[in-house]
């Protein structure tokens, strides 16, 4: 760079000054230490108390989970096929503490927006000046005959948020005689990863291919279109031969009769629409909505809670603000990406706040990452921004999407390799 | 890098730490803070990815930061998902994430390299690198490279030498001695040099 150009960089940057919450009053000079609760230590409200910490740590940020340790559900289909284990996916809070989080075991059942109390089932009372709650998702069991808590937990597993329930699934589909049948059946819109239930019918399909090379895995879907649908199908054709006879992937959409009815745990029998289909190990991934505490606390308007988009600050209560998979983003999907983005825009939104400033305007990412086979990754990205007038989320035009199509084997293959690069530094961005 | 030019930046930098202290300016958009916090999910941190395979941008020059974002949004480059993000943005506002990153220390982490190709490497890098890439390939003026995660070298070098990304000027010629010198190996000795500089 000449110098000029570099004086010209520097006068550049002196006049943006555009350098966020960094500018301004530390939140103590204005008065007592400021204290934050967040409920759910998944990556919406760990990312959030990581934030709020960072941006000013005369903040009080206290951490409410249930878990002893953060289990992520995103690259939790690699345990299916055996690429990885569950422990590989499982992390302590300690990096938090050494932010200076509190972090406290216990779960969150009520949130008193007058008083500003968080209670806990262990009978906790945490004042708050602002709380953020990032509960993840619950499931409608009502949804689907014969699907209860306890047959997922025993013989049907969801498997939609990792734990148990992942290494069940993966042990059933290991028992299954050479030549079974997997049922996969996905949720409709709007749910959690919405790649999700095609990455998983691909990582089955990747262990089958090696270890049970007759085996069928039949995806029953109530929708007619799915997320990265092209770039699925491309691998699916190149990998388990889809659209042939032998395909060992077969999806059924909803014109097809793929919305499933009812369930019978006894003899793995699920009812669809226009058929019956009986599986050796079957996969229900139900209908969803908000993480229970966003019901209790009274933050939902039908199964999702309404935000201020510039803040993520609950419509019906004020501070509280709801990040991640339980508030209604739309049109950002349900991803941890997503909820990454939007509790920096939170914990920026609540540090300004403190400090008696206007909101900046915010400013979210998306990206996602499938693994769809050996060496065959794929991506989707997008940039948004906020339409104000709408309250709504916007994808910036003529931008982001997903990845090119009958790519290379070369960009495949990479795309794996970012694919475990995002995970892990999803992974650090929220818990390091 | 002359010495002149690496008190320029230090001087440089340690204004931008000042101007981070300052109120903000009222503007509209986002500010270049909060476009920047968007690319920790996968470059890390601050900037500083924890691998395996995407690159560390903390610290980066701000001219090649704007470079490489306007390569990428004219699909200049190999195609990653980067043509795709860098399209969403203006010159602007390359040039504000441009300077946060620019503003951040670099933290690298340990990779697992082979010392005979990494020894070699460093021999070829004072050879025919570091002219350009100073320091062993610090962040300087042209891209990082010491410390960079290997795969990510690796893909770039693919790249460059395949055609499916244009030279940096006399940096072909370079490669090509370097190869000379010592083969097909030459590239792989140079990434575990690299590599193994944390």
């Amino acid at each position: 760079m000449t110098n000029i150009d570099r004086r010209a960089f520097i006068r550049g940057a002196a006049g943006i000054a555009a350098l966020g919450v960094s500018a301004g009053f530390p939140a103590l000079v204005l008065g007592a230490a400021r204290r934050v609760v967040v409920v759910g230590g998944g990556v919406g409200g760990a990312t959030a108390a990581k934030y709020l910490r960072k941006l000013d740590d005369t903040i009080s940020v206290t951490l409410i989970e249930r878990k002893p340790s953060y289990t992520s559900c995103f690259m939790s289909n690699e345990v299916l096929s055996g690429e990885r284990t569950l422990q590989s996916l499982t992390f302590g809070y300690d990096g938090l503490r050494r932010h200076g989080i509190e972090v406290v075991q216990d779960t969150a059942v009520g949130i008193d927006p007058l008083q500003k109390i968080v209670q806990t089932a262990g009978g906790g009372k945490f004042q708050y000046d602002a709380c953020v709650v990032s509960p993840g998702i619950g499931f409608k069991w009502e949804a689907i005959g014969g699907y209860t808590e306890e047959v997922a937990a025993t013989t049907v597993p969801h498997a939609w948020n990792a734990g148990p329930q992942t290494e069940l699934l993966r042990r059933q589909i290991e028992a299954m005689p050479e030549g079974g049948r997997v049922i996969i059946s996905a949720p409709p819109n709007p749910f959690k990863c919405p790649p999700g239930p095609y990455e998983r019918a691909s990582q089955i399909a990747m262990y089958c291919k090696h270890h049970k090379p007759r085996a069928k895995i039949i995806i029953l879907d109530p929708k007619d279109a799915f997320s990265k649908q092209g770039l699925y199908l491309e691998g699916w054709r190149k990998l388990y031969g889809y659209g042939t006879d032998n395909s060992m992937i077969e999806w059924i959409s909803a014109a097809g009769g793929g919305k499933i009815e009812e369930i019978d745990p006894e003899t793995l029998t699920v009812q669809a629409e226009i058929e019956e289909f009986q599986g050796d190990v079957v996969n229900i991934i139900p209908p969803q909505k908000a993480g229970a505490i966003a019901f209790a606390a009274d933050l939902v308007e039908g199964d999702w809670c309404p935000v201020d988009k510039r803040t993520f600050e609950s419509t019906r209560h004020k501070g509280i603000y709801v990040l991640g998979d339980a508030s209604s983003a739309a049109k950002m999907p349900k991803s941890a990406y997503a909820a990454n983005s939007q509790a920096k825009v939170c914990a920026a939104a609540i540090v300004n706040r403190f400090r008696g400033l206007e909101p900046g305007d915010p400013t979210f990412v998306n990206t996602c990452y499938s693994v769809v086979g050996e060496d065959f990754g794929i991506s989707v990205a997008a940039v948004y921004g906020l339409n104000s007038h709408t309250n709504t989320i916007e994808p910036i035009p003529n931008s982001g999407g997903v990845s090119p199509a009958n790519a290379s084997a070369e960009i495949r293959k990479r795309e794996v390799s970012y694919a475990h690069s995002w995970f892990k530094n999803v992974i650090s961005d929220m818990l390091e | 890098m002359k010495r002149d030019d690496t008190m320029s930046k230090h001087v440089r930098n340690l204004l931008l730490a000042v101007l981070t202290l300052l109120p903000a300016a009222v503007m509209a958009g986002p500010s270049g803070q909060a476009l920047s916090f968007t690319c920790a999910g996968c470059h890390g941190t601050d900037g500083s990815s924890v691998g395996p395979s995407m690159p560390a941008i903390a610290g980066m020059d701000p001219e090649v930061f704007v470079d490489a974002m306007k390569d990428y949004r004219l699909d200049k480059r190999n195609p990653s998902i980067m043509n795709r993000i860098a399209k969403a943005y203006s010159d602007e506002q390359f040039k504000e994430m441009a300077w946060f990153f620019a503003s951040q220390r670099l933290h690298l982490q340990p990779q697992v390299t082979d010392a005979a190709l990494a020894k070699r490497g460093a021999e070829l890098h004072q050879k025919h690198c570091e002219k350009c890439h100073e320091e062993g390939g610090r962040p300087g003026d042209a891209g990082t490279l010491a410390g960079q995660w290997m795969p990510y070298l690796q893909y770039t070098m693919q790249d460059f030498l395949s055609g499916k990304r244009d030279w940096p000027r006399k940096m072909k010629r370079k490669v090509d001695a370097a190869i000379e010198d010592d083969g097909a190996d030459a590239v792989s000795a140079l990434i575990h040099y690299y590599g193994s500089q944390h």
